[in-house]
């Protein structure tokens, strides 16, 4: 069992926790590790302490727990921000894009830095303009940045696109037309030379897991635009990646079809326990799926905080079991939870700045009013 | 008769009565939209609307015919609409009478639509040659375009202009190169020249056509293979390709028929003999004494383009699967 963090009381109130490993400082010289472990290190108290209400029978306790992984606890920040920075699935490091020269130029990223480790599931959230989309492209190579470095799995970009170290899915589906599901599905396979057999092999797998077995022989322009999302989903998978990058995939459906979605794919990446970065413009959506949320501020794109979510997920893990209707059921719970609107309200804070408390009477009345029972972390 | 409803007993001829309850005026639109519907089914059908465009067109020849003025309508100098008279404007179906004689009055003359027939057989050939030159010359030039925009950008304009150059001047500048040309046993053949003009007039709309195809997919797409790190060729032959074809497929049919055109008028500049240019020629001869005669190559021309638009036509229902989604214009 992890040994709490020594420096971090176990019921902190704080968003930005001053635990130095749980904290991405905005534009600042040292990039720190965002990471679940430092999480699951502050928690464990708390955990103790909520344990006892996690196992109340079925509901979902109002006390937050870390359930993705739960790595070996590490004396001291310093060793921490080291191993990291080694086994980080991506490292921005002080990353700048600008387009265009001169006076007309747009300054899309500035001094951009960000670290997200392996399995985490990170969300860039915020206004248009705020350079989410392009820090995500330049993770995928897709764009190279003006100054600055950006390292997946240790490697430069290129390298790792070269490589295809991680599946992509955009916000149109982006499917051939002349391909059938299965075919779609396939192309990155093919185009890195798996053999026929193995091929067809894991697409079966593929369609099982979104859902569209029955499907495999359809066209794209057949199929809804909720379907052709999930054959997106599925063919990002298809290589089996470490990591992957949505950029608001499930921003052309409708809200229903998106929240069933989200749980999906929570499920998908609880099994294959991939990094994800996911670019939403959802402030729920954020929430609901990531470890971290990193929100961003326009003009020119920062990062303005990172707020760490903390969900006890668990009911929708794979070990769960449970039938596709049970899981939305637990879902829905999900968002209905304590922990989760305080986390929506925590987020809307970081993205609002200061508007959202200087509205209020009194900002830390406010604050207090939103005063969180005891046994709940909030890191 | 006897029925049940009230009025449809006066108003029964032509009126089924079977039906209690349907009064005239109902019975009527009945037969009306039946004939409608009859109408819209006959001319959806493409075959029975291509007939009948031809026999639209040969009605208007034969109604200005019948009623136009004698001497034809003349602008100044200029004869703009023809004289009416047998010998300068001959009837349709003399036309079509005259292709059942035989071609001349020499002995074992063949009859003139067999004729016309092998002399289209022949031009034919040389249109495919042709047209496979132009078809594989334009896709070569397509890629190079879009692989490297520098030569898009030096290559477009001077294939552009190439279209420029009358063919009647360009004919026989082939054929003399033609002649000097000896590649070990392959001498130079006459038909040659005319293939080379024929593929001169094809390969441009293919090269224009499908550099557009292959610059067609969407960004979306061209990045999705970026990301799968696919180089140029793997990209080329699973997205710009499959995205080419409804781009190239019109392209095509374009370049069949310029290449009959180029075919025909190369013959007549070059003096091919046995081709259907030349017959035009030679036949033109006796529009005084047999004024139908000079229309059976005509005819043999246009059935020409035809067949070879025809054919690419077949050719765009093999590649039906990468034409998903292409708007039927």
């Amino acid at each position: 069992m992890s040994q709490p963090d020594p420096q971090s009381p176990p019921l902190s109130t704080s968003a930005t926790s001053s635990a130095a490993p749980a904290s991405v400082m905005p534009s600042s010289a040292a990039p720190a590790s965002v990471m679940p472990s430092s999480a699951a290190a502050a928690s464990p108290a708390p955990a103790s302490t909520a344990t006892s209400s996690a196992e109340s029978a079925g509901a979902m306790p109002p006390g937050a727990e870390p359930a993705r992984t739960a790595p070996a606890p590490l004396a001291s920040p310093g060793a921490q921000r080291a191993q990291s920075a080694q086994a980080s699935a991506v490292h921005v490091d002080s990353v700048t894009r600008v387009f265009g020269r001169g006076a007309s130029q747009v300054v899309a990223l500035d001094d951009v830095s960000l670290t997200v480790a392996p399995g985490e599931f990170v969300s860039l959230i915020g206004p248009s303009g705020c350079g989410k989309s392009t820090l995500l492209r330049l993770v995928a190579d897709l764009d190279q940045p003006t100054s600055g470095t950006v390292e997946v799995f240790g490697r430069p970009a290129r390298q790792a696109r070269l490589s295809r170290e991680y599946g992509i899915a955009f916000q149109q589906a982006g499917l051939l037309p002349w391909r059938t599901v299965r075919a779609n599905v396939e192309l990155p396979l093919a185009l890195s030379g798996t053999g026929r057999g193995a091929r067809r092999e894991r697409v079966d797998h593929l369609l099982d897991l979104v859902g569209l077995a029955d499907f495999a022989d359809s066209f794209p322009d057949q199929l809804s635009g909720g379907m052709q999302q999930r054959v997106a989903i599925a063919r990002s998978l298809a290589e089996e990646p470490s990591l992957l990058l949505m950029d608001e995939p499930f921003g052309a459906l409708d809200e229903m079809t998106r929240e069933h979605l989200q749980t999906q794919l929570l499920r998908i990446c609880a099994e294959t326990r991939a990094a994800v970065v996911f670019v939403t413009h959802s402030i729920p959506e954020a929430v609901f799926l990531s470890d971290t949320v990193v929100v961003m501020s326009p003009r020119p794109g920062r990062i303005r905080e990172i707020v760490p979510v903390g969900l006890d997920r668990a009911g929708i893990a794979p070990a769960a079991a449970v039938s596709t209707a049970a899981e939305d059921a637990v879902g829905d719970d999900l968002r209905t939870a304590d922990a989760f609107v305080d986390a929506v309200a925590r987020v809307r804070t970081a993205l609002h700045g200061d508007l959202a408390s200087a509205g209020r009477p009194g900002g830390a009345a406010g604050e207090s009013r939103t005063a969180r029972p005891a046994g709940v972390d909030q890191r | 008769m006897t029925s049940p409803a009230a009025g449809t007993a006066e108003t029964a001829v032509g009126v089924p009565t079977g039906q209690p309850g349907i009064s005239p005026a109902s019975a009527r639109r009945a037969t009306a939209s039946r004939s409608g519907a009859l109408a819209a089914r006959v001319l959806g059908s493409k075959p029975v609307v291509a007939v009948l465009a031809v026999v639209v067109l040969a009605s208007v020849w034969e109604l200005y015919k019948a009623l136009g003025p004698d001497d034809g309508w003349s602008l100044g100098e200029t004869r703009l609409l023809p004289r009416t008279t047998d010998l300068a404007m001959p009837h349709t179906w003399e036309m079509v009478a005259r292709l059942f004689d035989p071609v001349s009055g020499a002995r074992d003359a063949p009859v003139l639509w067999r004729a016309v027939l092998e002399a289209g057989a022949l031009s034919l050939g040389i249109a495919v040659v042709g047209w496979v030159v132009g078809v594989t010359v334009g896709m070569l030039l397509a890629l190079a375009m879009q692989r490297l925009r520098v030569v898009e950008r030096a290559v477009l304009p001077l294939v552009v202009l190439s279209q420029t150059v009358p063919l009647i001047a360009l004919a026989p500048l082939v054929r003399s190169w033609g002649a000097k040309l000896e590649i070990g046993s392959l001498a130079w053949e006459p038909w040659m020249s005319v293939a080379v003009i024929a593929s001169y007039l094809a390969f441009f709309p293919v090269a224009v056509g499908m550099l557009r195809g292959l610059q067609s997919p969407d960004t979306i797409h061209v990045e999705l293979m970026t990301a799968y790190a696919a180089g140029w060729f793997a990209t080329l032959v699973r997205l710009r390709l499959p995205a080419a074809v409804p781009h190239l497929l019109p392209a095509l049919r374009l370049a069949a028929a310029n290449a009959v055109i180029g075919t025909v008028v190369a013959e007549v500049a070059t003096g091919l003999p046995g081709g259907i240019g030349r017959m035009i020629l030679e036949f033109a001869n006796f529009a005084s004494s047999d004024p139908a005669k000079p229309w059976a190559p005509i005819f043999g021309a246009v059935v020409l383009g035809l067949v070879a638009a025809g054919l690419v036509t077949l050719l765009g229902r093999s590649l039906g699967r990468f034409r998903r989604g292409e708007v039927v214009a």
